[in-house]
């Protein structure tokens, strides 16, 4: 799984930390980022609702073509 | 056919205080989105779908600056204060973007829980001192209230023994009466700021106000007013919406006592319920945007200049989303709600607010199991529809 986080657009609700807190966290600034290791969502089955609940549509999920 | 039919009218207030008022009916019949009349007689949409209420929320073509003509206004005290400098929601990006920015690092999830034993902390000091005086009590101020405002008063370095002014100017600010109610509440608490930065210019403490006095002001990212605007608007939103969560969440809860029941017996549940109550009490019911261009949505096309406004306590019960909307139900999913609002402009307290919501509820309920009303519930008295929801007095024994 690709997850893209468009930092710029963030604005750092935390909805992603809250709804996946596995694979999602926010940096000392507020804005979100992937934990370390958990780049391809870890099989998290919550990584497509958290980028449901970002409320600026910042995170992108797509499945990785192998 | 609805076009025969005269549009309601918008807002109104509630007869239930967690239920939305029955003259919205139509409103819920004709999802996504109708026509409503304001109190000066204009017509502007009302958004009403769950689905048609996020792609709004999140459209840039809808300003949130009510300093624009054509804004529209929900009551005349509104109408006569919207030219009035409002940080963070009543400005668009980019400058919005440059203001959350300063501030969102004090909201993350991490800051919230480490400042979880601080809200433990102050939520049993003031049950101790509830409990020690009563019963019976007023729940809104012995405890509703206090907690929240010393919560923010905390995080942002403001002294909370000005509480009763500052409690008092934020609900004339919020309720009026009248215009010139507003007006001079403004003018107080922007007074009142202006001294503290002042203040903490030459004394810096340890709050998120002192913070933007050394990093925002001093190079000058942030001047004075905006510095007073912003302060402003962290404190009276960080408190008055939490305490009506609070006060209205404990009288939700107890006119639910099955649900009571089980969330006692299940601890777990909490955050679950806090979700749930935050979608079925919707107490910011009647967020407002300008078209600034055309937008074509759900089959028809909102004109540039025309107001919107996003009646929370109907988008949270479309049954499309959320089955049998009306019933409380700690077992369902809540997620997705719009309570905290959504697009760019959601909720920037809405992590600590969570974590204040948990602990008050959880605390309150553990320490006091045979709390009620000391009053027939429908005697309660409670907001008029034209705020902020929740409620005025909360009599409680136990």
């Amino acid at each position: 799984m690709d997850i893209d986080i468009d930092k710029d657009v963030c604005i750092g609700a935390g909805q992603c930390a809250l709804t996946a807190p596995d694979v999602f966290t926010q940096d000392d600034d507020g804005i979100s980022a992937l934990l370390p290791g958990r780049e391809d969502g870890g099989g998290s089955p919550l990584v497509r609702e958290a980028a449901r609940a970002c409320p600026v549509s910042a995170i992108t999920v797509s499945e990785t073509v192998s | 056919m609805t076009d025969t039919t005269a549009p309601v009218a918008f807002p109104q207030s509630r007869t239930c205080p967690y239920h939305p008022p029955a003259a919205y009916e139509p409103l819920r019949t004709e999802r996504p989105l109708t026509r409503i009349s304001l109190f000066d007689g204009r017509e502007v949409w009302l958004v009403s779908g769950h689905a048609t209420a996020r792609a709004l929320l999140a459209d840039p073509r809808l300003s949130s600056n009510r300093d624009r003509p054509g804004f529209p206004s929900p009551t005349a005290r509104f109408a006569g204060v919207r030219n009035r400098r409002t940080a963070l929601l009543g400005v668009d990006d980019p400058e919005h973007r440059v203001q959350r920015r300063m501030v969102v690092g004090d909201f993350t999830l991490k800051r919230a829980a480490e400042l979880r034993p601080r809200i433990q902390q102050i939520v049993d000091e003031r049950l101790d001192a509830m409990i020690a005086q009563g019963p019976p009590a007023d729940l809104v101020s012995a405890f509703a209230l206090p907690v929240p405002s010393m919560v923010i008063c905390a995080l942002l370095g403001v002294p909370y023994s000005d509480h009763d002014f500052f409690e008092a100017q934020s609900r004339r600010l919020l309720r009026g009466p009248e215009t010139a109610d507003v007006l001079d509440a403004r003018d107080r608490l922007e007074e009142y700021f202006g001294e503290l930065i002042d203040r903490k210019r030459e004394e810096p403490g340890t709050g998120l106000l002192d913070d933007l006095v050394q990093r925002q002001l001093s190079d000058g990212a942030l001047d004075r007013e905006g510095l007073i605007a912003m302060a402003l608007i962290l404190l009276v939103a960080g408190h008055e919406t939490t305490a009506n969560m609070i006060s209205l969440g404990t009288f939700t809860l107890l006119q639910h006592p099955d649900r009571l029941a089980e969330l006692r017996a299940d601890p777990g549940l909490v955050p679950a319920a806090v979700e749930e109550l935050m979608r079925m009490l919707s107490i910011a019911d009647g967020l407002l945007r300008l078209a600034l261009e055309d937008i074509d949505v759900a089959g028809t096309t909102i004109r540039k200049g025309d107001g919107v406004v996003f009646a929370t306590s109907v988008i949270n019960r479309d049954e499309t989303v959320y089955p049998d909307p009306d019933t409380l139900d700690f077992n369902r999913s809540a997620r997705h709600h719009v309570a905290f609002g959504f697009g760019i402009h959601q909720c920037l307290g809405q992590n600590l607010a969570r974590a204040e919501m948990e602990i008050a509820l959880h605390t309150l309920f553990d320490r006091l199991p045979t709390l009620r009303l000391a009053a027939p519930a429908e005697e309660i008295p409670f907001k008029p529809g034209d705020t902020i929801q929740g409620m005025l007095e909360l009599p409680v024994t136990w």
